[in-house]
C-alpha cells in the first residue's frame, strides 16, 4: 500500500521550551481518512502544520507522497489542499472571486463552478464572504482546499464551532473526495466525527501518539464495547476492586459522580451488578448503558476526559 | 495565456477589496481634495489690509489726518488720550500719533501690524511735508499662479498622499492579511511569493496614478494651478515616490502580527515627515543644523521634486538627487522587508 504521509521522530519545541511534538510516528496510507484525535493542547495542530509544510520541525523527518519539504516544495504545494484551523477569507470578495484567486494559484484543477457545486454555493456565488453563515465559510475555506484538485487534503479541525447539519454537510464533502480516491487527513477534538469520517485514528496526548487503530478496533481494545454507568445513593460505598470483579466486567473506575464500567455483555455484568449492591445493602440511584466511544478509549488511556482541557 | 492568470487576480482582488471601502476610498482620493479646498481658501491671497491709525486731539490733527488719508490704506481718526491708549491696548488701532512739536509715534514694536503702520505713516507724512527720495523705484506686484500658497500645497499634499498610500496600502494591508492569517493560507499554496509582492506593488501603482491625477486636475480646475512640467516627468517622480514608500511599507509590515502594532510604527514614520518634509510649509524653515536630516528624508525629496517639476517645470534629470534618495529608502526598505517577512 502506497504511503501519503509518513514522519518518524518528530520533535517540535518551541523557543527552546514548550515542546509540544515530542517523537511523533506516523503513517497515513493513501486513499484513507486518517483522524489525530486529542484535547486542545495535544500537538495536533502543530503536527498537522509541519506535515503541510508551513512549520519547520525541531527534528525528524518528514515525507509528503515520497517527497520532502524543503527540496521539492513547489511539487509539493500543487498535490495538497490545506485548510487551516482559522482563516478569515477577505470580507468583501464573492465567493466566486475567492475561488477564482486561489483557482489561479494552481497550474491544474477545478472550474470554480464546478467545486461550487460540490460544496453546495452555487447560490452564493455573488455573495460576500462577510455575509456567509458560519458553516458556508468553511465549505468555502474546504473548496478553496480542493480546487486545485489536491491528492492529499488536510483538514485542521473543520467541524469545530458549526452547527450539527453544518458539520454533516462538511462530512459529506470530505467522504466524497475520498470516494475519488483521495486521501484526507484530519484533526479533531470530536469523538463523534474521527468514528463516522476516519478510517483510521491516531490519538495523540502530549505530543505523542498514545493509541493507533480503527476507531473499532480502539474500542474494541478496552475489552468491553459496552459501557455501563451507575450511581449509588449515598456516594461511593461499593469499593473498585468488587466491581471490577464482577462477571464480564473489564475495567472499572469511580469518575468522581459515578461508577463506570467497561463491560462484554451486558446482560451478564448487570444483574451481578443488581445482586451485589442489594447484598451489600446499598441502593442504586441510577443506571445507564450505551456503546463503547473513542472518548472512553481516551479516558481508559489517560484518565482524562478530551473536553476537560 | 492562463484563463486564471495568478497575477492578475491578485490585483484584481486588491482593486475589488478596495473598492468595496468606502471610507478608504474617501480616505485615499477624496481627504486630499478637502484639504485643498480648507487650505487654500484659509491661505487665499487677501487684498491689502487697511492701517488703522489715531490722531490725539490737537489743533493740529485736522491737518494731519489729510495728509496721512492721501494713503488709501491707512484708516486714520482723531480720538481722545484715554481712548487712544485703550484702543492701542485692545488692538484697535496699531498707532497712536501724538502732536506737539515732534510727532510721537505710539506703538507695541511685538506687533507685526503696529511696525507697518509705522513705517507706512511715517513715509506718509515726511512725503507730505516735500522729502525727496534719493533712489528712484518702481513696483511690480507677482500674484500669478505659481506663488501662491495653493501651488506649493498642492504638490505637497500629492507627497504626502504617496506615502499614506504607500504605508496603509501595503504595510496596513499586509498586517491585516497576516493577523487574519490569510497570508499564511495563500502561501499553502503554490503561488509565487513573487507574484504576491508583485501584485501588491502593481496595485500601488495603479492607485498611484489617479490621486496624481485627481489631485492636479482638482488644483487646476478650482484653483486655476498652472502645470508646468511635462506629465511625463511628474507621473515619473511620483513613481518613484510612491515605490519608496511601498518599500518602506513592506518593511513596516514585514514583522509586525497586530494591527496596533502596524498602526504605531506607521504613525512613527509618518509623524516626522508630515512635519519635517515641507508639506504644509517649507523645510527651508527649520534650523540650518538639521537641514541635512530632513533634505534626506524620502517625502522632502519626493515633495521637493514635484514642486520642481510641476511649479517650474524642471527636467526630470535636474531632480537625480530627488530621485536617488528616494530609490534608497526604496530599495533598501524592501531589502530589510524581503529578508525579515513573516508570512505567518
Amino acid at each position: 500500500m502506497t504511503l501519503a504521509v509518513r514522519c518518524s521522530q518528530l520533535c517540535k519545541r518551541y523557543d527552546n521550551k514548550l515542546e509540544a511534538v515530542k517523537g511523533l510516528e506516523l503513517e497515513v496510507h493513501a486513499g484513507e481518512c486518517f483522524g489525530l484525535l486529542g484535547p486542545n493542547g495535544a500537538g495536533k495542530t502543530t503536527t498537522i502544520e509541519i506535515l503541510e509544510g508551513l512549520l519547520e520541525p525541531t527534528s525528524g523527518v518528514v515525507e509528503i507522497l515520497g517527497r520532502r519539504w524543503g527540496t521539492d516544495d513547489r511539487e509539493l504545494r500543487e498535490l495538497l489542499g490545506i485548510c487551516l484551523q482559522e482563516t478569515k477569507l477577505p470580507e468583501k470578495l464573492t465567493v466566486l472571486e475567492i475561488l477564482q484567486l486561489f483557482r489561479s494559484f494552481y497550474a491544474t484543477g477545478q472550474e470554480p463552478a464546478a467545486i461550487m457545486q460540490k460544496v453546495a454555493l452555487s447560490e452564493k456565488a455573488q455573495t460576500w464572504v462577510t455575509k456567509l453563515s458560519g458553516g458556508q465559510k468553511q465549505r468555502l475555506a474546504v473548496a478553496c482546499a480542493l480546487v486545485g484538485n489536491p491528492r492529499i487534503l488536510f483538514l485542521d479541525e473543520p467541524t469545530t464551532g458549526l452547527d450539527p447539519q453544518s458539520r454533516r454537510q462538511l462530512w459529506d464533502i470530505v467522504r466524497e473526495f475520498k470516494q475519488n480516491g483521495g486521501t484526507v487527513m484530519l484533526t479533531t477534538h470530536y469523538m463523534d466525527e474521527a468514528e463516522r469520517l476516519c478510517d483510521r485514528v491516531a490519538i495523540v496526548d502530549q505530543g505523542r501518539v498514545i493509541a493507533l487503530g480503527t476507531p473499532a478496533e480502539l474500542i474494541a481494545g478496552l475489552g468491553g464495547e459496552h459501557v455501563v454507568e451507575f450511581t449509588l445513593d449515598g456516594g461511593n460505598g461499593l469499593p473498585i476492586a468488587e466491581v471490577s470483579g464482577l462477571r464480564s466486567v473489564r475495567s472499572a473506575r469511580w469518575e468522581g459522580e459515578c461508577y463506570s464500567l467497561n463491560v462484554g455483555e451486558p446482560h451478564i455484568a448487570i444483574p451481578a451488578l443488581i445482586h451485589t449492591v442489594r447484598d451489600r445493602g446499598l441502593s442504586l440511584a441510577g443506571l445507564t448503558t450505551r456503546h463503547a466511544s473513542l472518548e472512553d478509549v481516551f479516558v481508559t488511556l489517560t484518565g482524562r476526559h478530551l473536553r476537560d482541557q | 495565456m492562463r484563463r486564471y492568470h495568478p497575477l492578475r487576480e491578485l490585483v484584481l482582488c486588491r482593486f475589488r477589496e478596495f473598492a468595496r471601502e468606502p471610507e478608504v476610498v474617501f480616505w485615499v482620493f477624496g481627504f486630499p481634495l478637502l484639504l485643498a479646498i480648507g487650505l487654500g481658501i484659509a491661505f487665499r491671497n487677501q487684498p491689502q489690509e487697511k492701517i488703522f491709525v489715531g490722531v490725539i486731539e490737537d489743533p493740529a490733527a485736522a491737518t494731519t489726518v489729510e495728509r496721512l488719508q492721501a494713503n488709501p490704506a491707512i484708516h486714520v481718526e482723531i480720538v481722545s488720550p484715554e481712548a487712544a491708549s485703550k484702543a492701542l491696548r485692545m488692538g484697535r488701532l496699531s498707532l497712536v500719533l501724538a502732536l506737539g512739536h515732534s510727532v510721537e509715534y505710539r506703538y507695541d514694536p511685538t506687533r507685526p501690524d503696529s511696525l507697518l503702520a509705522r513705517s507706512q505713516v511715517d513715509a506718509a507724512l515726511q512725503k507730505a511735508a516735500g522729502r525727496q527720495d534719493p533712489i528712484a523705484v518702481s513696483e511690480k506686484q507677482v500674484t500669478e499662479p505659481g506663488a501662491r500658497y495653493i501651488d506649493f500645497l498642492i504638490p505637497g499634499l500629492l507627497g504626502m498622499n504617496l506615502m499614506g498610500g504607500g504605508m496603509w496600502g501595503i504595510g496596513f494591508v499586509i498586517v491585516d492579511m497576516r493577523s487574519k492569517k490569510l497570508l499564511k493560507r495563500i502561501i499553502a499554496t503554490p503561488m509565487r511569493k513573487s507574484d504576491f509582492m508583485l501584485a501588491m506593488f502593481t496595485s500601488r501603482m495603479a492607485f498611484m496614478l489617479v490621486e496624481v491625477v485627481i489631485l492636479l486636475i482638482f488644483g487646476w480646475l478650482a484653483f486655476g494651478m498652472i502645470i508646468r512640467g511635462s506629465w511625463a516627468s511628474i507621473v515619473a517622480v511620483a513613481f518613484v515616490g510612491c515605490m519608496s514608500f511601498a518599500g518602506i511599507g513592506l518593511l513596516v509590515s514585514s514583522r509586525a502580527q497586530k494591527i496596533e502594532t502596524v498602526s504605531g510604527l506607521m504613525n512613527l514614520v509618518m509623524l516626522p515627515m508630515y512635519v519635517l518634509s515641507g508639506v504644509f510649509f517649507s523645510a527651508e524653515r527649520f534650523p540650518q543644523t538639521v537641514q541635512p536630516l530632513i533634505q534626506a528624508l524620502p517625502l522632502t525629496a519626493l515633495n521637493n521634486a514635484l514642486r520642481a517639476v510641476i511649479l517650474e517645470g524642471s527636467y526630470l534629470s535636474s531632480q537625480a538627487g530627488a530621485l536617488a534618495i528616494m530609490a534608497t529608502w526604496g530599495i533598501v526598505g524592501y531589502l530589510l522587508a524581503i529578508r525579515w517577512f513573516r508570512w505567518n
